[in-house]
C-alpha cells in the first residue's frame, strides 16, 4: 500500500475552504494527509456577505465551515498561524509559529489584500480597510467616535463600504480617482445615473479626485488634500482602492509571478512548480486576476479534479455581476465597454424613472456580448443567459431593454434555455442538474438549494432557479398548492383580503361564501386570528369560541396533564413589590407551581380549568391583566434596566418597553410577537433576537426587525437608525400591521420577511418610503386595535354566562381525578403515569376504608 | 346492556365546539354542530396524551368526515367511528346521542 502524501493548503478563505470541501468529497481524499494554515483567527467565513456583520450577523453566522468539519475529515488546521516560507528544495513549509511540515503538494489560496495608495498620512489613526471581520470591528469602534466618513474608491466594494458607513450613522462621502463610479463594470451613462441615485440617498460623491496628503483637520480628525487644491475634512477614512494578490510567499520561493503581481498558473492551476497550485484571488491566469468567488471556486474544482487524476481545465470565468448598492440595482454583463471589434451598442435611458440600460451586440446582431443595467436589473437573468449560452437574439435586440408597452413577451422563458445552461455560477449548477433534482421530488426552492447547492452562494440566481422550477413542475403536472387547507381554495393573505373587503365578521359567513365543508383546526385557527386582528372582537364570543385553539379557548396554556398555566402581564419586566407578593399569595392559596419565565415574568402552573376564573379575579383585583401567553399575539417586551440605574445606559429602556408593551398588548397576529428594548449597545435585553428589537444610541433609537430565538434562531436586521420615539412607533405600527395582513399562518416575522420578494429592502420601502401608499391605512388599523383593547380575562370574569364554560363537567361538580400532583423541590408537579396509578389506587383504598 | 342516560340541556352544549359530561362513571365529550344539527359523543380521554381533554379540541371535517383534533398533539379522531386518522389501530369509544325536549341523552 502506498503511503499517503502530505498536502498543505495555505490560506483558509472562501476559495481555500471550497477546495477542502470539494476535496473531501472526492476520490482524491484517500491519498492525502491534509494540513491547513489559516492566518486569520477563525476558519473561513463568507466574505461576500461581510457587510451583513453590520446588520447583526455574527462571525458565527458568517462561518462557511460546518461544525466539526476538520475533525470529521482528519484535517489538521493551524488557526491564526501564517505560512511564512516555502523551501522548495527541501520540500517543507515553515510557519510563523515555527511549525515545519514536509509536503508533497501545496495549494496556495492566499487571496488578496486591499490596496492602500501610498498617500502621505495614510497610516494615520482611523484610516482603515474593508476585508476581514477584524477590519469591520475596527470600523465599528472608529465610527463610534466619528461624525464624518470618507471611502476612497468608488468601485463595487467602495460603494458597499459607503453604505456601511451610512448605516453606522456617519455623514458619508465617496472619493473616486476616475471620472465615474464602478469604472470597471459601468460605462459613462451607467456611472452617471448611479452617481445621481447614490447622491439622492445622501452620500456625496467626488469624482476625478486625487488625494495628495492627509493631515490634521480643523473640524474633524483628518483633512484630505486633493491635487486640484481643494480639501475635505473627515474623522474616518476607508480605503477601497482595489485589491492586490497576496503573492509574497510565492515570490520569496521564486515561483513565477506577474509583472503587476499574482501567482502565474496554467490551465490546471499549476504554478511554475508542478507540485504547487494556486487558486482564488492570488492566482494570475492568462494575465488576469479574478476578484470574485465564482472563478475561484472553478479553480478549486479544477485542482480537485487534477489531484484525482482527472483532466479538468480552468478556462477563464464570467465576470458578470448583479448587485444592489444602497438599494440601487446595478448589473454588468460580459463586454460592457464594447471592446470587441465591430460591436454595436444600444442604449435606453429613461430620465423619468431613472433607468439606464445598454446592450453590446455582435456585428451580425445575433449574439449578445455585454450589457449594463442601472436602476432596474430585472432583465439580468435573461440577458446573462443570452450572453453565456450564445442564444440567438430576437430580430430587434433593443426589444430586450425597451419597456414593454404591448403584450409581446420578450423575456427568455426558462424553457428556451438549453439543458447545459449554467444557472448558478457560484456552484456551477446547470439546468439539467436542477431538472433532475426537481424530477426526484425537490419542489420547493429550499429543497432545491439543499439538494444542488444552487442559490446558496451570492444568491443572484435564485429568481431564475425559481422560474426553472415552476416551469418544470408545471410540465410534470405537479401543482404547487398554496391553499390554506382543504376547506378554502385560498391563502391566508387572500382570506385576510376577503374579510377586509367584504367586511366578513364570522367564520360561518366566510366558509359559506368562499369555502366548503365544516372547516378544520387549521383554517378555523387562521380565520379566528384574522378576525381578531382585524375586528379585535372579544375572542370568546359565542360565534368565535369554536375558532380558538388549545390555549386561547380557555385563555390559558394547557399543560401535559390537562391543567393550565396563568401568566399575568408584567410590562417590561418591571414589577412592584406589592404585586410580587400578590403573585406569591395567589400561588400559595391555589397550590400552584411558580417559575420565572424566559420572558421576564412569572408563570403559575397547575390550575384546574374550574379554578381559572377565581384565580384571575384575585389577580385582576390586584391590578394585573392578561399576559396573552396563550395567544398568537404580543407576548412580552423584555427590557434591560437602562439609563435609570445602569452606569452605561444612554436612554430609558424600561420606560420605552412598558410604553410599547401597553401599546401593542392584545394585538393578534399570524404567530406570536416578541419585543425587547436595550438601553445601550451592550444589549442586555437581547433585542436583536426579537421580532421587534430596539436599542438606544446617543443619536436615538435603533430599530431591528424580524429576529427570533426558538427552533431556528435568527438575528434581527437593522431596519432604521437614530429614530426619535414618534418615528420609531410609526415604523413599528406599520411593520406589525403589514405583517399581520400579509404573512402566512404560523409564520414568524423572520420567515415572513425572508419569503417576501425583495426582502428587507422591500419592507423598508413599504414602511419608510411608503411605496405602496398604505402607511396611513396601516397606522389607522393599529389605532383601531389599540383603541379597542380589552383585558380578555376582565371581560370574562365580568360575564356570568362566559364563566359557565370554565368547568370540567357541565353536569357535575366532580373534579377530573386524572389530575394528580406530587411534590418536588417544595412545589407541586404533575405525577407521572406510574405515580398517578399508585396514588389513584391509594385514594380508592382510603375511600373504601372510610366507608 | 346499553341504556340512555340524560346528561344535560341543549343549552349546555357549545356551538361548533365541545363540552364534557359525567355519565355512568365515565367522562364523555359532546360536540355540537348546529348547522348540521348534529351532536357527537366520544370518550373524553386522549389516548395519546393520556389525559381527559378531547372535549376541548377543535372540530370540523377531514374529507367530509366529522372529526375532533386533540388539543394536545393534534391527532384527529373520526367523530362517527372513533378511529384516529393518523393511526388506524387507535380508536376511541363513540356513543349514541339523542335529543328530546331540549334534553340530551347518551347511550352507554
Ligand atoms: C413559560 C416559557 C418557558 C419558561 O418557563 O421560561 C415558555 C413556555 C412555552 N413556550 Fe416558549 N416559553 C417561554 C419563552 C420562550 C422564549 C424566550 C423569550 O421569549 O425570550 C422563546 C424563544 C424566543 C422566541 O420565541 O423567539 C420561546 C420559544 C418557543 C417556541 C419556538 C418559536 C419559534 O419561532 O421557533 C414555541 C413553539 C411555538 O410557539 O410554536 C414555544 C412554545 C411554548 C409553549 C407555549 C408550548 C405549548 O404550546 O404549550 C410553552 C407553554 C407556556 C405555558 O404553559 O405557559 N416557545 N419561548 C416562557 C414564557 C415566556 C413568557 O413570559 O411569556
Ligand atoms: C466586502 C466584500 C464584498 C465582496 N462581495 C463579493 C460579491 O458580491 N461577489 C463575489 O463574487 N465576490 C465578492 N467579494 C470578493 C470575494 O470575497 C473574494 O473573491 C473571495 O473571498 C476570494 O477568496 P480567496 O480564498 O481567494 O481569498 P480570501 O477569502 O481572502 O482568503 C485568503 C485567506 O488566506 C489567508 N492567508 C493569506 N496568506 C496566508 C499565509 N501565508 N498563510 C496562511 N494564511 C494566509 C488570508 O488571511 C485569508 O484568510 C467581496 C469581498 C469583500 C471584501
Ligand atoms: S423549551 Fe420546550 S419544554 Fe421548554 S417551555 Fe419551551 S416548549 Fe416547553
Ligand atoms: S450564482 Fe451565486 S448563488 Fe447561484
Amino acid at each position: 500500500m502506498s503511503k499517503k502524501q502530505t498536502l498543505v493548503v495555505i490560506g483558509n478563505g472562501m476559495v481555500g475552504q471550497n477546495f477542502l470541501a470539494g476535496l473531501v468529497s472526492s476520490g482524491a481524499k484517500e491519498h492525502f494527509e491534509i494540513v491547513v494554515f489559516c492566518e486569520e483567527p477563525r476558519p473561513a467565513y463568507d466574505r461576500v456577505h461581510l457587510s451583513a456583520f453590520f446588520s447583526g450577523k455574527t462571525a458565527q453566522d458568517l462561518s462557511m465551515v460546518e461544525e466539526g468539519f476538520f475533525e470529521q475529515h482528519g484535517i489538521t488546521v493551524h488557526l491564526g498561524d501564517r505560512a511564512k516560507s516555502i523551501d522548495r528544495s527541501a520540500k517543507t513549509v515553515l510557519s510563523e509559529n515555527g511549525v515545519r511540515i514536509a509536503y508533497d503538494k501545496i495549494v496556495l489560496a492566499t487571496g488578496s489584500y486591499p490596496f492602500v495608495p501610498p498617500v502621505p498620512g495614510h497610516e494615520r489613526d482611523r484610516c482603515l480597510v474593508y476585508r476581514t471581520i477584524e477590519d469591520l470591528e475596527a470600523i465599528e469602534t472608529a465610527a463610534e467616535q466619528s461624525k464624518v466618513g470618507v471611502v476612497v474608491g468608488g468601485g463595487l466594494l467602495g460603494l458597499e463600504a459607503a453604505k456601511a458607513l451610512k448605516d453606522l450613522g456617519l455623514t458619508t462621502h465617496v472619493v473616486e480617482f476616475a471620472p465615474r463610479l464602478m469604472a470597471v463594470q459601468l460605462d459613462d451613462g451607467g456611472g452617471a445615473l448611479l452617481k445621481r441615485k447614490i447622491e439622492a440617498l445622501g452620500v456625496t460623491v467626488h469624482l476625478n479626485k486625487n488625494t495628495t496628503l492627509i493631515d490634521d483637520g480643523e473640524s474633524c480628525l483628518h483633512k484630505m488634500n486633493f491635487a486640484g487644491g481643494d480639501a475635505l475634512e473627515t474623522d474616518l477614512i476607508l480605503f477601497s482602492a482595489g485589491i492586490r494578490p497576496r503573492d509574497d510567499i510565492a515570490r520569496d520561493c521564486e515561483l513565477e509571478v506577474g509583472p503587476r503581481g499574482g501567482i502565474v498558473i496554467d490551465n490546471q492551476c499549476r504554478t511554475s512548480d508542478p507540485d504547487i497550485f494556486a487558486i482564488g484571488e492570488c492566482a494570475l491566469w492568462n494575465n488576469r486576476i479574478f476578484g470574485l468567488v465564482a472563478p475561484g471556486y472553478a479553480m478549486a474544482r479544477t485542482v480537485v479534479s487534477v489531484l484525482e487524476g482527472g483532466d479538468n481545465y480552468f478556462t477563464g470565468a464570467d465576470m458578470s455581476t448583479k448587485l444592489k448598492l444602497m438599494g440601487v440595482d446595478v448589473a454588468s454583463i460580459g463586454d460592457a465597454h464594447a471592446q470587441t471589434p465591430g460591436a454595436l451598442v444600444y442604449t435606453y435611458q429613461n430620465g423619468d424613472s431613472e433607468v439606464y440600460k445598454r446592450l453590446v451586440v455582435s456585428t451580425d446582431k445575433k449574439r449578445l456580448l455585454g450589457a449594463v443595467l442601472v436602476g432596474d436589473a430585472s432583465g439580468y437573468g435573461t440577458l446573462l443567459q443570452y450572453c453565456l449560452n450564445g442564444i440567438e437574439l430576437p430580430e430587434n435586440p433593443d426589444s430586450l431593454i425597451l419597456p414593454h408597452r404591448s403584450d409581446e413577451s420578450v423575456g427568455l422563458g426558462p424553457d428556451a434555455l438549453p439543458m447545459s445552461a449554467q444557472i448558478c455560477s457560484c456552484h456551477d449548477v446547470d439546468k439539467a442538474t436542477l431538472c433532475s433534482a426537481i424530477e426526484a421530488g425537490c419542489n420547493t426552492v429550499s429543497a432545491l438549494k439543499s439538494e444542488t447547492k444552487a442559490g446558496t452562494g451570492c444568491g443572484g440566481c435564485v429568481p431564475l432557479m425559481k422560474s426553472v422550477m415552476e416551469c418544470e413542475l408545471a410540465k410534470l403536472g405537479i401543482e404547487v398548492s398554496t391553499d390554506i387547507c382543504e376547506h378554502f381554495p385560498h391563502t391566508r393573505q387572500e382570506l385576510y383580503h376577503l374579510i377586509m373587503v367584504e367586511e366578513i365578521k364570522t367564520f360561518d359567513e366566510l366558509i359559506e361564501k368562499h369555502g366548503r365543508g365544516r372547516g378544520c383546526e387549521v383554517c378555523k385557527q387562521a380565520v379566528g386570528s384574522i378576525l381578531a386582528s382585524y375586528w379585535n372582537d372579544y375572542i370568546l364570543k359565542k360565534e368565535h369560541i369554536g375558532l380558538q385553539d388549545t390555549n386561547d379557548i380557555f385563555l390559558a396554556n394547557m399543560q401535559k396533564d390537562g391543567t393550565y398555566s396563568v401568566v399575568p402581564r408584567v410590562t417590561g419586566g418591571e414589577i412592584q413589590p406589592e404585586k410580587l407578593i400578590v403573585l406569591g399569595q395567589v400561588a400559595k392559596k391555589y397550590g400552584l407551581y411558580t417559575k420565572i419565565t424566559g420572558g421576564q415574568r412569572v408563570d403559575l402552573f397547575g390550575a384546574r380549568v374550574e379554578q381559572l376564573p377565581s384565580i384571575w379575579r384575585e389577580l385582576i383585583d390586584a391590578g394585573f391583566e392578561s399576559g396573552h401567553a396563550y395567544g398568537k399575539s404580543l407576548r412580552t417586551v423584555k427590557s434591560c434596566v437602562g439609563s435609570t440605574w445602569c452606569r452605561f445606559g444612554v436612554d430609558d429602556s424600561v420606560g420605552l418597553a412598558i410604553e410599547l408593551e401597553n401599546r401593542y398588548k392584545g394585538l393578534r397576529a399570524p404567530h406570536k410577537i416578541k419585543f425587547a428594548v436595550s438601553g445601550c449597545t451592550r444589549e442586555c435585553a437581547e433585542a436583536q433576537s426579537k421580532d421587534i428589537g430596539v436599542i438606544a444610541t446617543e443619536g436615538g433609537w435603533n430599530l431591528y426587525v424580524c429576529g427570533n430565538g426558538g427552533m431556528k434562531p435568527r438575528h434581527g436586521d437593522l431596519f432604521a437608525t437614530q429614530l426619535d420615539k414618534e418615528t420609531l412607533i410609526k415604523y413599528i405600527d406599520r411593520v406589525l400591521i403589514f405583517y399581520v395582513r400579509t404573512a402566512d399562518r404560523m409564520q414568524r416575522t423572520s420567515v415572513w420577511m425572508e419569503n417576501m420578494e425583495g426582502g428587507l429592502d422591500y419592507l423598508r420601502s413599504v414602511v419608510i418610503e411608503d411605496s405602496l401608499s398604505i402607511g396611513e391605512a396601516l397606522e389607522k388599523q393599529m389605532r383601531h386595535v389599540i383603541d379597542t383593547y380589552q383585558c380578555e380575562w376582565k371581560t370574562t370574569i365580568e360575564d356570568e354566562s362566559k364563566l359557565k364554560r370554565f368547568r370540567h363537567f357541565v353536569n357535575s361538580d366532580r373534579l377530573d381525578d386524572n389530575i394528580v400532583f406530587v411534590e418536588e423541590r417544595g412545589q407541586v408537579r404533575p405525577a407521572d403515569e406510574q405515580e398517578r396509578e399508585a396514588l389513584k389506587a391509594r385514594k380508592h383504598f382510603n375511600i373504601l376504608e372510610e366507608a | 346492556m346499553s341504556e340512555w342516560i340524560d346528561v344535560c340541556s341543549v343549552d349546555d352544549l357549545q356551538p361548533d365546539s365541545g363540552v364534557c359530561v359525567w355519565a355512568d362513571g365515565r367522562q364523555i365529550a359532546l360536540f355540537y354542530m348546529p348547522k348540521e344539527q348534529a351532536v357527537y359523543a366520544v370518550d373524553n380521554f386522549d389516548p395519546f396524551g393520556k389525559v381527559n381533554v378531547l372535549s376541548r379540541g377543535m372540530i370540523g371535517d377531514i374529507g367530509g368526515q366529522p372529526m375532533v383534533a386533540s388539543p394536545l398533539y393534534k391527532q384527529h379522531f373520526n367523530l362517527e367511528t372513533g378511529v384516529c386518522f393518523e393511526d388506524e389501530t387507535v380508536k376511541i369509544e363513540t356513543y349514541g346521542v339523542r335529543i328530546e325536549n331540549r334534553r340530551v341523552a347518551v347511550n352507554v
